[in-house]
């Protein structure tokens, strides 16, 4: 929201230049190759209220072109759906805890492959995102946003020391070039 | 029984420490008031009192005394009736309670005149003005204690670590002992103290006062409430501090309460005839304000700042302030919000928008006040829309909602989580860039002519 009220509206096109809500928001944190599978990129939007919105990074496989998924399923166990997860009053009591390699759900494509997305940070899951399960191609078309995979509320005394293991966007590009890099030097 | 009606001439003095005590050792204290009635019904007394309370510094109309003896008073109290009715029981006279004055009736008998001609105002039991007298005895603090033992549910353990002695507590005692068992733990007659009560407190306090108005905000980097994070303020000022910083000066007073019919963000205008809001001012030292001083401090605050205005400014009662509650629930509001679009859009594009009446839309709690409120879905309803056309990526959205709809969720979809939106009603990506309160429908408090 322009903090200043004189700023022509002229001024504010369409160009990249405009912030998105998540660019005003939300800082990006990443986590590559997550548990050890190449190019499985998660991306964690942290709100400056400390909230954290799982997404799929745009390296991940299941955004690459032509990846068609067939399901995803909150069943992460026999035992446990996500799905379940019900979460009480002002401090959310009843929510399921999550670890950082606490799986969230599972992505089925039509190519066979499987794909676990994982937490990443630490703290109460406060929901999943249903809309990707009826319409999964929300998934692909608004990863960063209407796609996004789940909502996790970091304990107080740990929102700041949670990103300590998670990578800055800089960080990350960073990480994108030295792969691309990999590749084509192999191929 | 002769100590009962014994009349002293007690002399009251001020000790080093402030406290209020009689100095005359050839008294022989009353063992039932425990010299109240013989030393603190003097003129002396009543004017020590009075001088405190004038230095004070509040301005009263009438005033309510408080008296608080100590809590073994009861205990006496309660002895002498028990005397008093077994000897009329020996004369085949029979006695109830309350046939019997009360001792602090007695006193107030006593000392409400002798107050009010020294203060010039009367003693209304109604009042605001608070004058308390507290009284202790510290030598006879042990004279409760047998009811502990006897009646040990009266007594719950007390916070703050204050005895549990209560007045309330040994009064509920008292009724329950039986007469035989109170006889046998406590002498009756009492036995004479050796000290008179001394007053250890005089505190005066003056009831809130509510002052209400509407505000209007035109900044849009100003906080409702001040904005402190780790003890750092971190944007300067706040609605409530520009508005009631003035009035606490002026009403002398120590603290205050400010609440509204809702409220807006730090970046949202409040524009039209403005939010409701009532600030409670505690213990104020200054209470009668004629209608033109209330006109001119309302100017004052006016004058003292661009970032908010007020208007209607008067004082009102404390059951005025459900009026304003009442608003924040039921009544609507209406916004004008600057919206943004990814696609290029033609007037075409957003004339359906005015169409769509009592749109109901479910809000999950934005995710940005999520760490603070429950989680939870709110069907909420879009009364009427009415577009204005911008240019290609900008529009202007007027909208009337129902009280608690989050308007820049409606526009953005809160990542899908408001449903419907603007993005989902348009198919396009929208962000809202600017967002007014246009008007909160409620008729309160009262409009004044200005």
């Amino acid at each position: 929201m322009a903090t200043e009220p004189e700023t022509p509206v002229a001024a504010l096109a369409a160009e990249p230049a405009v912030p998105s809500l998540v660019d005003r928001y939300f800082t990006r944190w990443y986590k590559a190759d997550v548990k050890g599978k190449p190019c499985e990129d998660h991306c964690i939007l942290q709100h400056s209220n400390r909230i954290c919105v799982i997404t799929l990074a745009g390296s991940h496989p299941v955004l690459q072109s032509g990846k068609a998924i067939k399901s995803i399923s909150y069943q992460i166990s026999t035992n446990c759906s996500r799905l379940q997860n019900k979460v009480s009053g002002k401090f959310k009591r009843g929510a399921q805890f999550l670890t950082e390699l606490a799986p969230l759900c599972k992505i089925y494509c039509s190519d066979g492959e499987e794909y676990t997305i994982y937490s990443c940070v630490r703290g109460r899951l406060m929901e999943v995102n249903e809309n990707i399960l009826h319409k999964p191609s929300i998934l692909q078309e608004k990863p960063s946003t209407e796609g996004y995979i789940a909502v996790v509320l970091p304990k107080f005394e740990e929102s700041k020391s949670i990103t300590e293991g998670l990578l800055t966007q800089k960080q990350y590009e960073e990480v994108m070039v030295k792969r691309i890099n990999a590749t084509t030097a192999t191929s | 029984m002769d100590n009962l009606s014994q009349n002293g001439e007690g002399k009251t003095s001020i000790i080093e420490d402030g406290s209020i005590a009689s100095k005359n050792s050839n008294l022989n204290v009353c063992n039932v008031c425990l010299g109240i009635l013989q030393n603190f019904c003097e003129k002396e007394f009543i004017k020590k009192v009075c001088q405190k309370v004038e230095a004070s510094g509040f301005e009263f109309t009438n005033l309510v005394l408080s008296i608080s003896f100590p809590p073994q008073l009861s205990v006496r109290e309660h002895a002498a009736w028990l005397l008093v009715k077994q000897e009329m029981g020996k004369q085949s006279l029979s006695l109830g309670r309350n046939d019997i004055v009360q001792l602090k009736e007695a006193y107030k008998w006593i000392i409400h005149p002798l107050f009010s001609e020294e203060l010039g105002v009367p003693i209304d039991g109604k009042s605001l003005f608070e004058v308390s007298v507290v009284f202790a005895h510290p030598e006879t603090v042990e004279d409760c204690h047998f009811l502990r033992v006897i009646c040990p549910d009266c007594f719950k353990p007390a916070k703050n670590k204050k005895s549990v002695f209560t007045r309330m507590a040994v009064m509920k005692a008292l009724n329950k002992i039986k007469e035989e068992d109170f006889c046998k733990q406590f002498p009756c007659p009492p036995n004479s103290p050796k000290a008179v009560c001394s007053v250890v407190e005089i505190e005066c306090a003056h009831g809130a006062v509510f002052v209400a108005g509407r505000y209007n905000k035109y900044s849009r980097n100003l906080p409702q409430t001040p904005w402190i994070i780790d003890g750092e303020r971190k944007l300067d000022s706040s609605v409530e501090e520009l508005i009631s910083d003035h009035l606490l000066t002026v009403f002398k007073a120590e603290s205050f309460n400010f609440s509204s019919s809702g409220r807006e963000d730090v970046d949202v205008r409040t524009l039209g005839n403005g939010r409701p809001f009532a600030i409670e001012l505690v213990n104020p030292h200054r209470v009668h304000f004629t209608s033109q001083e209330i006109k001119e401090l309302q100017q004052k605050i006016n004058n003292s700042s661009n970032k908010i205005q007020v208007r209607d400014l008067q004082l009102v009662t404390r059951e005025a302030i459900g009026h304003m509650k009442e608003g924040e629930e039921e009544k609507t509001k209406t916004y004008s919000a600057l919206i943004w679009t990814n696609k290029a859009i033609q007037r075409k594009d957003i004339e359906f928008l005015d169409d769509i009446k009592d749109l109901k839309i479910d809000q999950k709690t934005p995710l940005r006040v999520l760490h603070r409120r429950p989680l939870a879905v709110r069907t909420r309803i879009i009364h009427s829309m009415e577009t204005h056309y911008v240019d290609e990526h900008h529009f202007r959205l007027y909208l009337k909602t129902q009280a608690g709809t989050y308007i820049k969720e409606f526009v953005h979809g809160d990542f899908g989580r408001t449903k419907p939106n603007i993005c989902s009603l348009m198919d396009v990506t929208a962000d809202i860039l600017e967002l007014d309160v246009e008007s909160v429908d409620v008729d309160w408090p009262p409009a004044l002519d200005d």
